[in-house]
């Protein structure tokens, strides 16, 4: 995809100016409620008219107001998948899905509804009517109805927002793997910065309106960690899990973690936030704490106030937070040793 | 007290009455449509003009209503006289009848309809769109069917009230037993001869029944409708 959005929108009480160029697989557009996130997507399909600007996807112009150029929603082949489904409730499951399907030119149907079907678990529920079903059934729905519309650009408003937790990370692989199968670029947009690292790697930020920063996931995810109430979210994929004592032990690069949260799982993503890593400088000789590593400081870094400290655990990452005076106390460098430890407790199986 | 039996005439007055209200309802039916889904989903210029317009006959006295009707289908009248032209004439027959239902009748089912499509969720238009459906093919695959209990409350709001239209008809129609004389038509005319109190309560019996049958039908479609676009 290669995305070139300058645009302007103006309202009563709030005014959209964007101008940004991209060119990649997938993009975030991360804000907090009321940055204009869903104005952008609106402007992009079509849904609303910006006041002046252009828009080029892939270099075909769908806005200008220079050249008088304004393409309607159903020819920009942008498909959205928006935060409440929008399932349409007349509808099955099948007719649902198809309903893009059959208003698009014979030569571009070229995703096959079997397939598609196959990869998103629906099946059996295609002659089922829409009234009945999960959030996340609907959601895998909503996405399939997007995809099988072969759009030049997928765009994910929100998607997982109105799920609770646990389905919430059970859609993201969903997600993935269609827009990977398939080959669909997209834009993913959130105000969750976990979701936002899950499904894209490039983010652009917005704040009133206005791009205020176009940058990697991980590196959105440090500046904000003072920030936010849950500092840096450590996502972590654990596997060879084995049972112990009532824990479950995870084979954690060369060292093991024992977790005391979620299903016992082979295979599991678990969080672990930054503010629930003690550091010590020494062994501490005995500890509560279930879990202790020994690792490397591989960068410091500042976010509103806090120190976060990049720690190199054998082959894996973990992010640690302390305020100044610790890292003072600490004589936190780049090099130093230090040993980190985390309760069983800590830990949140996310899927 | 034992009502009299509803005579031949009182038989064809309720006949003409259903016949009236029904072609009414029928032929509002996709003006009102048009104008609903314009009020509701179109922002332009003249929007206001319009929702006025349209609402005039709710405030207007059915006598104006019908008086305007005269004068404009008359045969001296823009309409009236072009269409006499072309060997058709609506004054004093069974056509006045449904012109005025239709005029007077026609902000309520435009009211009603309105209220059945602002029930849509508009992320379903807006994702109709965004899947590849024109405007058109919007409003036939998702907003009409979506749309279809509003429809047939605001068709049987409008059949109500054509049938308990008086005003406008008995200017633009007359009370012509058998070709123009409604329900209240026939009412008025027993209520004006002191012998026959008897009879009118008689149609005044039919009149409630058909009406409390056709509101019933009312509220069953607008509840079905406000649920689906609760659900």
């Amino acid at each position: 995809m290669n995305l070139l959005i300058k645009v302007e929108k103006a309202y009563s009480s709030f005014a959209l100016s964007i101008d940004m160029n991209f060119s990649g697989k997938s993009l975030g557009i991360f804000g907090m409620s009321g940055s204009g996130k869903s104005t952008l997507v609106r402007l992009l399909c079509g849904l609303e008219r910006p006041d002046a600007g252009e828009i080029l996807l892939d270099g075909r112009c769908l806005y200008s107001k220079e050249r008088k150029i304004n393409v309607a929603p159903e020819k920009r082949r942008i498909a959205m998948v928006f935060q409440q489904h929008a399932l349409f409730p007349h509808l099955d499951v099948k007719k649902n899905l198809l309903y893009g399907h059959r208003w698009l030119d014979r030569e571009l149907r070229t995703i096959d509804f079997h397939s598609l079907v196959e990869v998103l678990g629906l099946s059996h529920l295609l002659e089922r009517g829409v009234g009945n079903l999960s959030g996340g059934e609907k959601q895998r729905i909503a996405l399939g109805r997007a995809v099988l519309c072969n759009p030049q650009l997928l765009i994910m408003d929100e998607p997982l927002s109105a799920l609770d937790d646990g389905l919430k990370f059970h859609i993201i692989p969903y997600l993935k793997k269609v827009a990977s199968e398939f080959g669909i670029p997209y834009l993913f947009i959130s105000h969750s910065m976990v979701e936002m690292r899950l499904m894209t790697e490039q983010t652009l930020v917005l704040s009133k309106g206005q791009v205020v920063d176009m940058t990697t996931c991980e590196a959105l995810a440090r500046t904000r960690m003072g920030l936010s109430p849950v500092g840096y979210v450590n996502l972590l994929h654990l596997g060879n899990a084995e049972r112990e004592r009532g824990l479950y032990r995870y084979r954690f690069g060369n060292s093991t973690l024992l977790i005391a949260a979620g299903l016992f799982l082979d295979q599991a993503h678990y969080e672990l936030s930054s503010k629930d890593i003690i550091l010590f400088k020494k062994h501490p000789q005995a500890i509560s704490a279930r879990n202790l590593l020994q690792c490397k400081v591989t960068s410091l870094f500042e976010s509103a106030g806090r120190i976060g400290v990049e720690l190199a655990c054998g082959t894996n990452t973990l992010v640690a937070e302390v305020v100044s005076q610790a890292a003072e106390e600490l004589e936190l460098k780049v090099g130093c040793e230090v040993f980190a430890a985390m309760k069983a407790s800590a830990f949140r199986q996310i899927w | 007290m034992l009502l009299p039996p509803l005579s031949p005439a009182d038989y064809q007055a309720i006949a003409l009455s259903i016949k009236v209200a029904a072609a009414a309802s029928i032929l509002s039916l996709p003006f009102g449509y048009a104008v609903a889904c314009l009020l509701t989903y179109l922002e332009f210029r003249g929007k206001l003009l319009l929702e006025v317009l349209v609402n005039l006959p709710l405030t207007l006295p059915p006598v104006v209503v019908g008086y305007l009707l005269l004068v404009m289908f008359g045969t001296h009248g823009w309409l009236g006289a072009w269409l006499s032209q072309h060997g058709i004439r609506i004054i004093f027959t069974a056509k006045a009848s449904v012109v005025a239902s239709a005029v007077v009748g026609f902000p309520l089912l435009v009211r009603s309809l309105r209220t059945s499509l602002e029930g849509i969720d508009r992320q379903l238009i807006h994702a109709a769109r965004t899947l590849g459906a024109t405007w058109f093919g919007t409003l036939i695959s998702v907003i009409l069917p979506l749309s279809l209990t509003g429809l047939l409350a605001g068709s049987s709001l409008m059949f109500a009230r054509s049938l308990g239209e008086f005003g406008a008809t008995i200017i633009v129609a007359g009370n012509i037993p058998g070709v123009t004389q409604t329900i209240p038509l026939a009412i008025y005319e027993y209520a004006c001869s002191p012998t026959s109190e008897q009879m009118a309560l008689s149609l005044c019996l039919a009149s409630v029944t058909i009406s409390v049958a056709v509101m019933y039908l009312h509220e069953r479609f607008a509840r079905k409708a406000a649920r689906r676009n609760g659900a």
